[in-house]
C-alpha cells in the first residue's frame, strides 16, 4: 500500500489543468515508475496525485503537416521504441528508449516523466538535447513552448510552472530532417541500470564534412549538455577518424563531471571522450558520411 | 500495510476489470497496488512480492496483453482492463506453449521468478513479432533469477519463440 490520500484522474486535459489550478498540492503522475518508488520510501509531500493515465490523446505520436514530429508527454517507452515515425526520423531517439529500465518498465514509464523528473541520467535527455526538442507546457492561463535546455534547473529540478503540465515533445523537421544519429549508454548491466553516461550524436555530413554536429550528454554535468565547442570546431570538417577523436577529446570541455559512488570524475571524463568520439563516427556513417581515411 | 495515508482513511473505490477470463467488481483502496489485489484479496499467489519496488519482475502480470510489474502498478488502474496471471494460462488442465517450454528445457528453479518469465515469454509470442537472441535476451532482462543463470530460461524462451 501507497501513502496516498488523493487520487485524480481526470480524463481530458481541460479537466487535468482545471484541477491542477485548483489545488497547487497535487503532484502529477503518469507511469508512476519514479513516482510510486518515491512513495514508497516515504517522500514527503507526494500523498495527493493527479494522474495522467485517462487522459488519452495524451499518448499520441503524430507526424504534423509542417513535418514537425509530436510525441504526447505520456508515450511509454515501449510505445516510442516501436513507433514508426519515430524508427523511421529519429532512430537515435527509439535507441535511447529501448535502453532506459526494462521492458515492464518500459510499458508504463514516459517519456513526460523521464524529462520533469529532471534527472540528469535521464535516457531520454541527451537525445532530445541533440534533437533541438521543443517541449510544450499548458496550464489553465494558457500555453508556452520552450526548448529542452531552458527546462533543465538543476540535479532533480526543472523550470515547470504552478499549474503547468508537460504535454507533449516537439520535435521539427529542421532538427532531424537528413540526419544521422546514434545513442550510445554506458552502464555497469545491459539492462535495468542507470547511466554512468549517455552520449548522443546528431549530424549532417555533405560531401564528406560535417556541415552540422550536435552532441547531447547525460550525467556529464549537474543537468543534460550540449557540447557547443566541439560542435563549432566539427562544422565544415573532414570526417575523418582523427577528427572524430578531437571532437571527443573536446566534447570533455563541456562537461562538469564529478565523482559519486557510481564512477569517478577521471573515468568519466575517459568515458565521454572516447563514447563520444564513437557516438559521432557511427552518426557520421549513418549520415551516409565516413570514408575511408 | 507499509504506510498508512496522511488522513488515516481509506479512500474507496469501484474496480471491474477481468482476471484470467472472468470478470469481477468490487470496491479496492486507491493506496492498493494491483499486485496487493490481485495476491491477498483474489489469491492469485502465482502472483509474487519480490522487490516491492519494480526491479526484479516476480509480480509480473499482463495488463491487456502487456508485461507490466503488479507491485507499482496501482489496482485502480487496471479498472476496465484484462489481466492475465499465471493462473490463466493453462487451459483444460493442458499447459501452455511456453509454460510447456519452461518444464522441458528445465528452466524452472526455486520458481519464484517463474511466472513473470513465463508471462513477459507469453506476451512475446502473442505479439507475432520474432526476435534475434539479443532482443529475446532484452526482451526478459527485467526478470531477476538467482537460480538458473538465465540459460535455460533463455532456451525455453527461444524454443517457443523462434520455431
Amino acid at each position: 500500500m501507497f501513502n496516498i490520500s488523493v487520487l485524480q484522474e481526470p480524463e481530458t486535459l481541460e479537466a487535468a489543468v482545471a484541477m491542477l489550478k485548483a489545488d497547487a498540492d497535487l503532484r502529477v503522475i503518469a507511469g508512476g515508475t519514479d513516482v510510486l518508488i518515491r512513495i514508497q520510501h516515504g517522500g514527503d509531500g507526494w500523498s495527493r496525485l493527479l494522474s495522467l493515465r485517462s487522459i488519452k490523446s495524451l499518448e499520441t505520436i503524430s507526424l504534423r503537416g509542417d513535418g514537425t514530429i509530436v510525441i504526447g508527454a505520456t508515450a511509454p517507452f515501449a510505445k516510442i521504441f516501436l513507433d514508426p515515425i519515430i524508427r523511421e526520423h529519429l532512430p537515435s531517439l527509439a535507441e535511447a528508449a529501448v535502453s532506459m529500465g526494462g521492458p515492464q518498465i518500459r510499458n508504463v514509464a514516459t517519456i513526460g516523466g523521464n524529462i520533469c523528473n529532471g534527472a540528469v541520467s535521464g535516457d531520454s535527455a541527451s537525445t532530445l538535447f541533440a534533437l533541438d526538442a521543443l517541449l510544450k507546457l499548458e496550464s489553465q492561463d494558457g500555453e508556452r513552448i520552450i526548448p529542452i535546455h531552458e527546462f533543465y534547473a538543476g540535479p532533480g529540478k526543472v523550470h515547470l510552472r504552478p499549474g503547468e503540465l508537460l504535454t507533449a515533445v516537439l520535435i521539427p523537421r529542421d532538427s532531424y530532417q537528413g540526419t544521422g544519429g546514434h545513442y550510445i549508454k554506458f552502464a555497469m548491466r545491459k539492462a535495468m541500470d542507470i547511466a554512468t553516461l549517455g552520449v548522443s550524436v546528431v549530424c549532417r555530413v555533405r560531401a564528406g564534412k560535417f556541415q552540422d554536429l550536435r552532441i547531447g550528454l547525460g550525467v556529464a554535468a549537474p543537468v543534460p549538455i550540449r557540447c557547443l565547442e566541439a560542435e563549432a570546431f566539427a562544422r565544415g570538417l573532414e570526417v575523418t577518424q582523427a577528427n572524430c577523436r578531437e571532437i571527443g577529446r573536446l566534447a570533455v570541455k563541456a562537461s562538469k563531471a564529478r565523482t559519486s559512488w557510481r564512477a569517478s570524475k577521471d573515468y568519466r571524463e575517459h568515458l565521454i571522450e572516447v563514447l563520444t568520439e564513437r557516438a559521432v563516427l557511427e552518426a557520421a556513417k549513418r549520415a551516409g558520411g565516413l570514408h575511408a581515411e | 500495510m507499509l504506510n498508512s495515508n496522511t488522513a488515516g482513511i481509506a479512500t474507496l473505490r469501484q474496480l471491474a476489470l477481468t482476471v484470467n477470463g472472468k470478470p469481477y467488481a468490487f470496491q479496492v483502496d486507491i493506496r492498493e497496488t494491483l499486485l496487493d489485489v490481485l495476491r491477498n484479496r483474489m489469491q492469485f499467489t502465482g502472483v509474487k512480492q519480490g522487490c516491492a519496488v519494480g526491479e526484479c519482475g516476480a509480480c509480473t502480470v499482463l495488463v491487456d496483453g502487456t508485461p507490466v510489474n503488479s507491485c507499482i502498478y496501482l489496482a485502480m488502474w487496471a479498472n476496465g482492463k484484462t489481466v492475465t496471471t499465471i493462473e490463466g494460462l493453462e487451459k483444460d488442465g493442458e499447459l501452455s506453449e511456453v509454460q510447456a517450454a519452461f518444464v522441458e528445457e528445465g528452466a524452472i528453479q526455486c520458481g519464484f521468478c517463474t511466472p513473470g518469465l513465463v508471462l513477459s515469454t507469453t506476451a512475446l509470442l502473442d505479439s507475432g513479432r520474432t526476435f534475434t537472441e539479443d532482443e529475446i535476451r532484452r526482451e526478459l532482462s527485467g526478470h531477476l533469477c538467482r537460480c538458473t543463470g538465465y540459460q535455460k530460461i533463455f532456451d525455453a524462451a527461444a524454443k517457443v519463440l523462434n520455431k
